[in-house]
């Protein structure tokens, strides 16, 4: 805040960042009532997930079955998860396919993006085409691709039946391939988002900025890898943050195609955690788990904390 | 005046009176969703009803596992179900633990439930320090295997009289165009079939010694060679496996398409819904086949407590009612499981649950289920490592076999 008490910086009244940073210094001073309003989010924010947060690490300590308790164990349920082949497969897959959900989802978004920003007839029925999968859950989603997927139902058995009797596509069945059966039901869903984010984000550069790309004579596609990409961050940023939750959490599409099969070849962290404390009764090993989740999350915010901070640590310096 | 408070007077009487005879809605929970299972969840259902009064409402939930994490839930989120299903066990300990179940003792000592329960490995499932706590409903056993009798025909194969028997003459089943053994991908089936087999190479006594006393020893000088084996099997059954049910699974053995399958006898059900007769059109297996067992596993009922006196009144009704002979008979032949009792009418079985009962009658031919001496937890990591042998083909029988034994090292 020091830049504010600036000198040279006060005596540019044009300058908007001063302009812009005098305002809430002044509301923050007299808004009780927004205080007052706020209050009842803040507990519950707080209560909900500070506190449970505090808790799940404490029972992951404990060897807490049915009923949490707080009889502590040391490391052991993190010993015994690390030693788990399940636990580190589920790691594993959740690596795979979160690069490939990400990746795959941003450049097929921004594709799709590119074409309906071509001024194409009936734009909105196909954004609706798109974003319709959004709409439907995952479980639903999930069931549709396993029957697709399913070699005496679905794809495989009808392109037999058209005459290729040695067409093979059943992913799901065999533990090498399943993940990535995965991912393809995966990316149906999340692709149309990623493409309405980033359409937004395509609408939102400036025309001169295309006025002036033609002139220069530089081709399209140029320019909307080169120049409009790099000026719609924000959007790119957004789209990969709301994937990056979902994927983290995967667990629906998970049960719904493959329920973690074959084998334990498809198993994800979210689908351990919510296994051990249901049916497996055995709390202290599912909080573990929720834990190391959770780990990765944190670790992303205090980058970006530092990050933020170093930026405005130099900014303050000049 | 005096009117007015001896009509709100009258009023709360009324409602009073009201409470103790009012009818309640019972809530169950239950996994029963397949066509046999639901024939015979509705035995129940119509058998409550009829009592007059009392209402069951049904809340199925596919999968044992959902259904049991559903009633954990609830039950420690405040608001239980009236009855659910468990299978007899360990899955439970907890909730008797924290006394958070309707105690039959009572019921169950003016019934003399001890009396005529039988064998005693199924009441000791709900006899806890000399309580009752849940109502046994069925025993079923793991320890069968299920042939399509035109499928082995058809193949020109005669039915198997052992493991090595089937392993030698899968192949001719093979080439006849036919799925030798149906399996679907769930690790419970997995693990259940694989079990099965374990008791066939181990016997009884080296099984409870590993699974019970927990004799890490034997276990590594034993578990390598039922991996093998369990192994052999993998070849002969069908790519679309994975994430099958096992009704749909018992469905290939119904329609011939696939020659055998290891289930447990609620398969029996499915056979009987889709009109196919025993040693006819299906063969039942008793496995070991030189030494039939059967196996203590089966479904139970327990009652979570309940604030309202009423619905208390109608679960103990719903306890009564399940071990009554009668609807114990009508109950366990439309389900494929024996009857908790012999004094039941059982001219409606047919010959696959006769050859049940004659096994049951010898207690040296029972072998207890697991899931008596492992908890949720144990069984829970020994069907992750079964499902990823199964599927993994890299991992060897000497690595499985080293994991089991940590599993059973670990096992609370």
């Amino acid at each position: 805040m020091t830049q504010i008490a600036e000198p040279g910086e006060r005596a540019a009244p044009g300058f908007a960042g001063t302009a812009a940073e005098h305002k809430p210094r002044t509301r923050r001073k007299f808004n009780i009532q927004s205080v007052l309003g706020t209050t009842p989010m803040i507990v519950t924010a707080v209560g909900v997930f500070v506190i449970c947060i505090i808790f799940s690490i404490i029972w992951s300590f404990t060897n807490s079955k049915l009923f949490p308790n707080f009889n502590f164990i040391g490391l052991a349920q993190y010993e015994r998860l690390w030693a788990n082949d399940r636990w580190n497969i589920s790691v594993r897959n959740l690596a795979v396919f979160g690069v490939l959900s990400i990746g795959v989802s941003m450049v097929f978004g921004y594709l799709l993006a590119v074409f309906m920003d071509q001024r194409i007839k009936q734009e909105d029925l196909f954004r609706s085409i798109f974003l319709y999968p959004f709409a439907m859950s995952l479980v639903v989603t999930g069931l549709v691709w396993q029957w697709m997927f399913d070699p005496n139902l679905g794809i495989q058995s009808a392109v037999r039946q058209l005459g290729w009797t040695n067409f093979e596509f059943a992913p799901l069945v065999k533990q090498e391939t399943a993940l990535y059966g995965l991912v393809l039901g995966g990316l149906w869903n999340g692709v149309g988002v990623t493409m309405a984010i980033l359409l937004a984000g395509l609408r939102g550069v400036d025309s001169e900025i295309w006025k002036a790309a033609k002139v220069d004579g530089i081709p399209t596609w140029k320019t909307y890898l080169f120049i409009v990409l790099p000026m719609m961050k924000g959007a790119v940023a957004t789209a990969f943050i709301l994937q990056m939750t979902g994927i983290v959490r995967v667990f629906d599409i998970v049960i719904a195609m493959t329920q973690g099969g074959p084998g334990v070849s498809t198993q994800m962290p979210a689908v351990y955690v919510i296994q051990h404390i249901t049916d497996r009764v055995n709390v202290g090993q599912g909080m573990a788990a929720a834990t190391m989740m959770l780990l990765p999350v944190m670790l992303l915010i205090a980058v970006q904390y530092l990050l933020r901070w170093n930026a405005n640590r130099k900014a303050g310096r000049a | 005046m005096k009117s007015v408070v001896s009509v709100v007077a009258l009023v709360a009487a009324a409602l009073l009176g009201s409470t103790s005879v009012r009818a309640a809605d019972v809530e169950v929970i239950h996994w029963w969703t397949s066509g046999g299972e639901q024939a015979a969840v509705s035995v129940f259902a119509r058998e409550f009803d009829a009592l007059g009064g009392d209402k069951w409402v049904d809340t199925a939930i596919a999968g044992g596992e959902n259904a049991r994490s559903a009633t954990l839930q609830r039950i420690l989120g405040g608001d239980p179900p009236g009855a659910a299903q468990f299978n007899p066990g360990r899955q439970y300990e907890e909730l008797i633990a924290g006394n958070m179940l309707l105690d039959l003792t009572d019921l169950a000592t003016k019934e003399n439930w001890a009396g005529f329960i039988r064998p005693a490995s199924i009441s000791e499932a709900c006899l806890v320090d000399g309580h009752w706590w849940c109502v046994p409903v069925n025993i079923h056993s793991w320890n069968w295997a299920w042939a399509s009798v035109p499928a082995f025909e058809k193949a020109g194969v005669p039915l198997p009289t052992s493991f090595d028997d089937f392993l030698a003459e899968a192949p001719k089943l093979q080439e006849a165009g036919i799925i030798p053994f149906a399996i679907g991908g769930e690790s419970w089936q997995i693990n259940g079939a694989f079990g099965v087999i374990q008791t066939s190479l181990l016997g009884l006594e080296k099984r409870e010694k590993i699974l019970k006393d927990k004799d890490l020893e034997l276990a590594k000088a034993e578990m390598p060679a039922v991996f093998e084996k369990f192994r052999q099997f993998k070849q002969f059954s069908d790519a679309g496996s994975a994430n099958r049910n096992w009704n749909d699974t018992t469905n290939l053995v119904v329609t011939d398409q696939a020659a055998l399958q290891i289930m447990g006898d609620w398969a029996r059900g499915e056979f009987g819904v889709a009109g196919e007769k025993a040693g006819v059109d299906y063969a039942c297996l008793a496995l070991p086949i030189d030494h039939p067992t059967v196996s203590t596993g089966g479904d139970i009922f327990l009652f979570p407590k309940q604030s309202d006196p009423a619905v208390e009144a109608a679960q103990l009704k719903m306890a009564s009612m399940m071990v009554n002979p009668q609807v114990q008979a009508l109950f366990n032949n439309a389900k494929g499981s024996m009857p908790i009792r012999d004094d039941v009418d059982m001219s409606l079985a047919d010959d696959c649950m006769k050859r049940g009962l004659e096994i049951i009658k010898d207690p040296a031919n029972i072998a207890v289920d697991a899931g008596r001496w492992q908890s949720n937890d144990t069984t829970g990591q020994m069907n992750d490592l079964v499902a990823q042998f199964w599927a993994d083909d890299t991992m060897t029988a000497a690595a499985a076999a080293e994991q089991y034994v940590t599993i059973l090292q670990n096992a609370d």
